[in-house]
This record gives structure tokens, sequence and C-alpha cells, in this order.
């Protein structure tokens, strides 16, 4: 069969014959297979260790972006109602990036889980036909003569090699995808050193390199739509602080969205 | 005949069984190969719909070797292609 199966069959049957070539006398066959599976169960549980690491990481950038996102919401708000609005778009530019990233970690630490389950599957599949090659070589040692048992060796132990070519596949899969990840991580880290997601007090007023970066990086459309956003709860006025909010000029649609505002708590909620 | 998913189980069809799969993965062949990418998934999936529906899966104690075996079946076409043009799953 050609195409896709008929090279997959090929390439898993060539792995396969290479696992078991090497022993010729039967008692040999069975003593290198069963040890070849036991060492390729422990590949697989280091597999899945490497995916779980991967993933630990991810989710450790994901709480600190989280942190980020809240800290410099929280800026662009104070930026905003003192007045500085030069430095509230500066923070909600940050946000925007860091928001940006958040998504793409999320989707990456979603499609980890998946192959740690797929892993785990295998690694049980796997282990189910080792423990059947260890009861039959038994059985085999004992009921059959040196040139029949070469035979049923054999066959047994190229149903275990299929399985465990498998299992090589499935990790291969599993590696390649977790250094992407690792490449999106030290992305990640990347504009973590660079100060990307820093506070933007100790900053000044002054546009740096960063922020020149981040305009390219961030959607301005979104970081836009998000500072008329805040005026217009700032200016809504519930609880403003004593500092004076920017002059009308500045904000002409503020009162456009205000349904973004938090509702005022008036209406008889809950019963 | 035995037939394996790959990341799956192995299943025994009945022996008439090898020409539909053969043809079905021939019209999957020809989709990657004519760069028809949206139709790719769900030619591909009737493949793995055919064996699972027609077969019925080998125990996982049993040890027995498969006469094809499929890829995995959340392959893309991006990996299907590159099947084809020999740089294969599993690196040698």
């Amino acid at each position: 069969m050609a195409g896709l199966t008929g090279r997959m069959s090929t390439v898993v049957k060539a792995k396969v014959s290479k696992l078991l070539d090497r022993a010729e006398d039967p008692a040999e066959t069975l003593d290198y297979s069963y040890q070849k599976q036991v060492e390729q169960l422990q590949n697989v549980k280091k597999g899945i260790a490497d995916v779980v690491t991967a993933k630990k990481r991810l989710q450790m950038q994901e709480s600190s972006l989280q942190q980020s996102v809240v800290k410099l919401d929280t800026q662009a708000r104070q930026a905003l109602s003192s007045g500085n609005e030069d430095l509230a778009r500066t923070a909600l530019e940050r946000k925007n990036v860091a928001q940006t990233e958040l998504q793409g970690l999320d989707t990456q630490v979603t499609e980890l889980e998946e192959q740690q389950q797929k892993l785990t599957d295998s690694e049980q599949k796997l282990r189910a036909k080792i423990e059947a090659f260890r009861t039959k070589k038994e059985v085999i040692k004992a009921q059959y003569s040196a040139a029949e048992a070469q035979v049923r060796i054999s066959e047994a132990a190229t149903g275990v090699g299929e399985q465990m070519a498998d299992v090589g596949l499935a990790m291969q899969r599993a590696v390649d995808k977790t250094e992407n990840m690792k490449a999106r991580a030290d992305a990640v880290s990347e504009l973590e050193a660079a100060g990307t997601f820093d506070d933007i007090t100790a900053l000044g007023t002054g546009e740096d390199d960063i922020d020149r970066q981040l305009k390219q990086l961030s959607s301005q459309p979104e970081v836009d739509s998000e500072l008329a956003k805040m005026k217009s709860e700032l200016g809504a006025g519930s609880g403003a602080p004593a500092a004076q909010i920017a002059p009308p000029s500045q904000a002409p649609d503020a009162s456009a969205s205000e349904e973004d505002a938090p509702a005022p708590p008036s209406e008889g909620g809950q019963g | 005949m035995i037939v394996r998913i790959s990341g799956e189980d192995q299943y025994l069809l009945p022996d008439d069984a090898a020409e539909k799969l053969h043809a079905q993965e021939q019209a999957v062949v020809s989709i990657v190969e004519g760069g028809r990418e949206d139709d790719f998934a769900e030619a591909y999936r009737a493949l793995f719909d055919y064996v699972r529906a027609s077969g019925t899966p080998i125990p996982e104690e049993e040890l027995e070797s498969s006469d094809v075996i499929l890829p995995p079946p959340d392959l893309s076409f991006d990996e299907a292609a590159r099947e084809f043009t020999g740089e294969g799953l599993i690196p040698d």
C-alpha cells in the first residue's frame, strides 16, 4: 500500500526489525527485547515529565503576566485620573501586549495538556504489552523446543516492538511541540527581561525604546478604545478621586461608551 | 487483516477491507498532493471512521503485528504533506 500508510508501515517495521535484529539466540532475544521494552517505558516516563515541566513553565509565565495586566491596568487608571494621558496610554499598550501573550500561552498550555494525556495513554498501552510479553516468554521458554521458541518469541517481540515504535512516534511529536512551546516561553522571557511589563511609574514621562517597540506590537485601536472606556469610567465619577480629570476636549466620546462603566448597585438585584 | 491507528489501538478488519482502505487513502493522498487543505480533514477522518466502524479492537495484551499502520488521527495537513516529501513522521 502506497502513500501515507505505506510509508508509516515501512518505517515502523524498519524500526521494529532494528530493535530485534541483534539477537539470534532465543534466550538472548527474550532478554534483549525485554530490556529494550523496559528502557522504552522509562523513556516515556521521562517524556511525560518533560512535557509537564514545559507546561509548568508556561503556567508560571501566565500567572506572572496576569499580575502585570492587573498592575498595568491600575497604573493606567491612576495616570489618567491624575491627568497624565500619555502615561496611561503607555501602560495600556503594555497591558495589551501582555494580554496578547497570555492568550498565546493559554492555547499552548492546552496543547501541552493534550500531549501529556496522549503520552500517558501510550505509556499504559506499552505497559500492558510488556506485561503480556513477560508472561508469554515464560510460557514459551517452558513449553517449546528451541527452534519453535525462536519463531514464537520473535512474533511476540515484533508485536511489542510495534507498540514501542508507536510510542516513540508519540514521544517525537510531543518533543517537537514542546520545543515550539519553549521558543514561545523564551520570547515571553525576553519581553520580561527587556522590562516590557515593568512598573511604568519608574519610567518617568519620556518615551523610551521599549515603548516605541511596544507601539508596534500592541494593537492601537484596542488601546484607543480601552483608553476611551477608562476615561468614561473615570468621568462617570463614581468615587472619583480628588485629582482633576482630563478636560472634556480630550475625551469627546467619553459618554458614548458609558455602558461599560460599572453599574451602580441601586437596582433591586439579588432576591 | 490487522490495522493499527498510530497512537491508539489495533483493529481486526475483514481481509476485503484492504481495498476499501486503499481507495480512501488514495483520496487523501490526492488531496494532499493537490494542496487542497480545506478537503483534507474530512477525507482523513473518513479513513479512521471506516477502520473503527468495520473493525474490532484487538485487546492490549495481544502481541500481534499489523498489516497496515495508519498515521496519528490528529495529523495536520502540513505533517501529511511532509510525509510525501520524504521527511517522515518518525525520524530515522
